[in-house]
């Protein structure tokens, strides 16, 4: 079976934003949101049949103006934030708000995708995060694991922390801090660190990274000049705190640990343009996944800053006999890091790459032309570290 | 006078006949007296008593107190002529008869007379050994000491024969004492050693004669020699010294080679000749004393040696070196076994690797030193009309500069390898003192390291500031060509003549460095390119991202930031041009430079490329066909550059309008932001074709950026090409 053979969706629209629905972990779905300035825009739910390799998709119309970015809620499937563009008399604002999606289409209903389009629904609006003070929003981020009640968005030079409140319904900004300094500050894109009890953010604007105490709202650590150009996103090493990825237009991945923030623990120059998404695996943090407006996306195995240095080791309790031989033939030598493979189905610049949030052997990546490709880890490998 | 006067016949006075006269006896009592006489006893000791006349007579020709004058006197004033005559011939017939006499007695007494003289002989021996005590006591007052001991040295055997005879026994006491104090004396002038060597190599051998312990000797011998040697150490450590001056390098080997090497020559000469008895252990004792010596001394010259780091001339230092290793090389006969030669010859080996190391550390800030005139000379301010030196010039500067260097440092080095140089015959020298030492130490480590530091201006940190002058970069990616295309092999062939390698060391290759200078050159017009491109892609994002382009007006002009690129692309273009060759283009269509928007609209329907975009609905799908025209020729935007000018430009131009097109995305454009976007273009079109290997690229990427602002516009409507032209003409 050719089990490894990438799967392709087209949409009809240009578009930016993806995002696994984290909520969800049993199904491989995705949200990809779309840029028109001219029709209305979508929100296409991906659903991915892993068995028979068949992508079944529902659209939700999404009029309020074309998506920027998209997040899913950690803790309820069917909640979704995004950021987007309103125009109104010759002003653009980027706007965010917190969406429900209709019941049945939270686990993918499975019509035809044929009368899709007939019977495009419509997102039910939570509410709005208010950012008349604050200008554009770049982008939403929700708590990792939490109950869904607490978000973060960056807003030009702002870092605003939200209570989600009544069932959503009501976003509440609980605290804020500001970028200050000459010129136009603007964060570009944040995540929220899974470690530390969730107290850590850390935010990319221009050439920087910063780390934030969301208790406090005050910085942590500052990397300054991490990048040569301008920071495109970052990513947090979901095994391994102090830990942190970030990407930009010089082309390059950089591994960080937050300890030391002089010089990155690891360089990787492998796209010949912008690198605008890196992600870490959820479970394999080895596991490297970037996009670039070279249009590639490319899959490192970065081993040796990974929880796993040495290979899977397996847990006392899960030994068997068999695997006991098995476990004392693996080298103990720290695994060298590579580039797994280098995707081309893209045509046009990759805005954004994500792993499943039910399947941590799959991917999916976005690009400008609508283009989303749904690919795996070679099995090869995928043995490899599991065995 | 006597003598003569008596057997000389005086004419007139024959012998007068003795009053005594009896002819008969007469001769018997000569002889007797005569042998008596000889005996140096007088005739009357000899007779024991007076015998005929008066003894005292002078006249009496037989006595001893015979007086020829007055003997004659007395003939002549008592004889007669006749009786004269008669005397004469009497005289004449006696003193006949007396010789025959004589003759007679000498044969039939030979043997007598030959034992008689051994018994002299003894008796002088022994008078000898009787006077031995005081001859002694006198040499050793006189200081003879030499003297002294050769007369010891020939009683002992006698004395210690004849010891059981008493006075025999104590002559010998007497010498014992008396040797024992020359001895001693002997001992205090070899402790005193203020005189050289020679005096005291002397004093042992004397005390060796004398008997003493030969051990004791070596142990004191040695001692003193070291006090001399120590001295000569002490006196070069002085000329270290805490504060120069001191002398030079040449001066002081010399002085270490004659003060001290010599000296240890001519200690280890002595000792061997004196001590030659004492067999391996001897030998082996000299062999320690020279080592440990030898090595203080080594140490000595190893400290002046390392005040030598400075300077690239080699000159004086390899004759030093020369001096010292040939100084040792005399001992090292002698003393084999020490080592000194071998050390020495170690000693010059490692100054020979610091050398070559400082030779490598001269290149090294040598290439520095160029890079650091060159950013001068680029950053110095220009004159308004008249250039500064160009780049092809700064280009041939440094690499005339560097190569003189090392030719210099290639000379240098050779002294050690001189045929008059003594230590140039050594393995190290023949072997691998050229293969690995100059030529892979110091030629090939010298490009390795000029590659790597070249290569170090790529992995800058300040990507962003742009440390590094873009100018510098493609001066050094064109001179490391330059090194993979003809100056390695010149060195390395140069090289390789003056240093004839020997030995079977493996080399670098030629073609593996020529491979890194190739790739360091890559490397750095790859950068130089990055470089370039992101200033002119800085220059269009900030006029992208900063412009509010859904309010904008209705456009009248290219924008200034449009021109200022062109501008620069085409100082970059005669900036790589200065170093770089043209390159190939792809063949042009004839109306190239007549390109004008219309390529946009109309002309490219026609051929496989699909019309770039039109502002009606079905646009989405246009966009896609072209963009999946775009990119099935997928376009590496950062990719290797070839070693030309139109690869360069390519690659720069590329950048810039990749960061363009992203630029554009991100933003929202009114009609007239759509408008400007187009003539903005457009300029670029009329401009930056010229300038890349293949134009399509130019168009391609300029559509993209045009059909990404239709997309980006609400409302988009495009202006009519002629205008586009005419506001473009109008610049």
């Amino acid at each position: 079976m050719e089990d490894d053979a990438p799967v392709i969706y087209g949409l009809e629209f240009q578009a930016r934003a993806l995002t696994p629905q984290t909520a969800e972990t049993d199904a491989i779905r995705f949200l990809v949101g779309t840029q028109s300035l001219k029709y209305d825009n979508q929100i296409h739910i991906i659903d991915f049949d892993d068995e028979n390799n068949i992508i079944n998709k529902n659209v939700l119309l999404h009029q309020v103006g074309e998506i920027w970015h998209i997040s899913a809620s950690p803790a309820d499937r069917g909640v979704l934030a995004t950021c987007y563009n309103r125009t109104s008399d010759s002003k653009v604002l980027t706007c965010a708000a917190v969406w429900r999606m209709p019941k049945e289409l939270e686990s993918g209903s499975h019509e035809s995708p044929d009368d899709s389009s007939s019977t495009a629904q419509t997102l039910e609006l939570l509410c709005h995060l208010d950012n008349t003070a604050h200008g554009n929003m770049a982008c939403v981020v929700w708590e990792p694991m939490g109950d869904g009640k607490k978000i973060i968005s960056l807003a030009d030079n702002h870092i605003l922390l939200w209570d989600l409140q009544e069932s959503s319904s009501q976003a509440v900004l609980a605290s804020s801090a500001s970028l200050e300094g000459k010129g136009q500050l603007k964060f570009t894109s944040g995540r929220w660190s899974p470690h530390h009890n969730c107290t850590q953010v850390a935010t990319a604007n221009d050439t920087t990274l910063r780390g934030w105490d969301t208790r406090s709202m005050s910085q942590i650590y500052c990397i300054e000049n991490a990048h040569g150009q301008l920071v495109r996103d970052l990513d947090f090493n979901p095994n391994k705190q102090y830990y942190l990825a970030s990407c930009g237009d010089d082309c390059k991945v950089k591994f960080w640990d937050t300890r030391n923030v002089t010089e990155p623990v690891k360089t990787l120059e492998e796209h010949s343009h912008w690198v605008w998404n890196v992600r870490y695996n959820h479970s394999h943090d080895q596991l490297v996944l970037t996009g670039s407006s070279d249009s590639r996306v490319i899959l490192s195995n970065m081993v040796s800053i990974s929880s796993e240095p040495f290979g899977h080791l397996v847990d006392d309790d899960d030994i068997s006999d068999q695997e006991d031989h098995r476990s004392e033939e693996k080298s103990k030598e720290p695994l060298q890091d590579n580039v797994i493979a280098t995707y081309e189905e893209h045509e046009d610049s990759v805005y954004a790459v994500d792993w499943s949030s039910a399947d941590p052997w799959l991917f999916a990546s976005l690009s400008y032309d609508g283009r989303l490709v749904i690919n795996r880890v070679p099995r090869a490998l995928k043995y490899h570290i599991l065995l | 006078m006597a003598a003569a006067a008596a057997a000389g016949p005086s004419p007139g006075s024959g012998p007068g006949d003795s009053p005594e006269g009896p002819e008969g006896e007469a001769p018997e009592r000569r002889r007797k007296a005569h042998g008596m006489l000889y005996y140096g006893l007088s005739e009357g000791e000899a007779a024991g008593r007076p015998a005929g006349p008066d003894p005292l007579d002078p006249t009496d020709l037989n006595g001893a107190h015979f007086d020829p004058e007055v003997y004659l006197d007395k003939l002549r004033r008592e004889c007669p002529l006749a009786q004269l005559m008669d005397s004469e011939t009497d005289m004449v017939r006696q003193i006949r008869a007396l010789d025959s006499d004589m003759q007679t007695l000498v044969y039939e007494n030979y043997n007598k007379f030959i034992s008689a003289t051994g018994v002299h002989a003894l008796l002088r021996k022994l008078q000898f050994l009787f006077e031995l005590p005081s001859r002694l006591t006198k040499c050793v007052e006189l200081g003879a000491y030499g003297q002294a001991v050769r007369y010891q040295g020939r009683a002992q055997a006698v004395l210690q024969q004849y010891q059981h005879l008493p006075s025999f026994r104590a002559i010998q006491d007497d010498c014992q004492v008396i040797t024992a104090r020359l001895a001693q004396q002997l001992r205090q002038r070899f402790r005193e050693g203020g005189s050289g060597a020679p005096e005291q190599a002397e004093c042992v051998e004397l005390l060796l004669a004398l008997g003493e312990p030969a051990e004791e000797l070596c142990e004191e011998f040695l001692a003193h020699a070291r006090g001399r040697l120590e001295k000569e150490l002490r006196s070069l450590e002085a000329e270290l010294g805490p504060s120069p001056p001191a002398p030079d390098v040449l001066e002081f080997t010399d002085r270490g080679g004659s003060g001290f090497v010599g000296g240890l020559c001519q200690v280890a000469a002595a000792y061997q000749e004196l001590f030659a008895a004492q067999g391996p252990a001897g030998a082996e004792k000299l062999a320690a004393f020279a080592r440990e010596l030898g090595s203080r001394y080594f140490a000595l010259v190893e400290r002046r040696l390392a005040q030598e780091q400075g300077g690239g001339d080699n000159s004086l230092l390899v004759r030093a070196l020369d001096r010292f290793h040939r100084r040792l090389r005399a001992p090292g006969a002698l003393l084999a076994a020490a080592g000194l030669a071998d050390a020495a010859t170690e000693i010059v080996e490692r100054v020979a690797r610091e050398r070559l190391g400082h030779h490598l550390q001269g290149l090294r800030a040598a290439f520095l030193g160029c890079l650091t005139d060159v950013r001068q000379a680029l950053a110095a301010p220009r004159v308004a009309g008249k250039e500064g030196p160009g780049l092809a010039e700064l280009l041939a500067n440094v690499a005339s500069s560097i190569l003189s260097h090392i030719k210099a440092s290639l000379a240098a080095v050779h002294l050690f390898t001189a045929k008059e140089v003594s230590f140039s015959n050594k393995p190290y020298f023949r072997g691998e003192f050229c293969s690995q030492g100059v030529r892979e130490g110091l030629i090939v480590g010298f490009i390795r390291s000029m590659c790597q530091t070249a290569q170090s201006f790529c992995d800058s940190p300040g990507e962003k500031g742009g440390a590094t002058p873009p100018a510098l970069l493609l001066l050094l990616s064109r001179l490391c060509l330059d090194y993979e295309t003809a100056t390695i092999s010149y060195i390395l062939t140069l090289t390789d003549e003056q240093f004839l390698v020997q030995d079977q060391f493996p080399v670098t290759p030629v073609s593996t460095l020529c491979a890194e200078a190739r790739e360091t050159a890559r490397r750095l017009l790859t950068h130089y390119v990055k470089v370039q491109g992101l200033v002119i892609s800085q220059m269009l994002r900030k006029s992208v991202e900063t412009r509010d382009w859904l309010s904008t007006l209705e456009p009248r002009n290219v924008r200034a930031v449009m021109k200022r690129v062109v501008e620069d692309t085409t100082a970059i273009d005669v900036q790589v041009g200065l170093l770089y060759e043209e390159g190939v283009r792809k063949a042009q269509s004839s109306d190239s430079s007549k390109r004008t928007f219309s390529v946009y609209s109309s002309s490219r329907q026609q051929g496989r490329y699909a019309p770039s975009y039109t502002p009606s609905a079905p646009m989405d799908t246009n966009l896609l066909s072209n963009i999946q025209k775009l990119f099935s020729e997928r376009i590496d935007v950062f990719s290797p550059v070839e070693f030309n000018k139109v690869s360069v430009l390519t690659g720069i131009i590329k950048i810039s309008l990749k960061t363009l097109l992203e630029c554009v995305r991100l933003r929202t454009f009114g009609r007239f932001g759509l408008q400007q976007v187009q003539v903005d273009c457009h300029f670029l079109q009329l401009y930056l074709w010229r300038f890349v290997a293949d134009e399509e690229l130019v168009h391609l990427l300029l559509d993209e950026v045009v059909a990404s602002a239709a997309l980006r516009c609400p409302d988009p409507v495009p202006m009519e090409p002629s205008v586009v032209e005419v506001i473009c003409e109008r610049g």
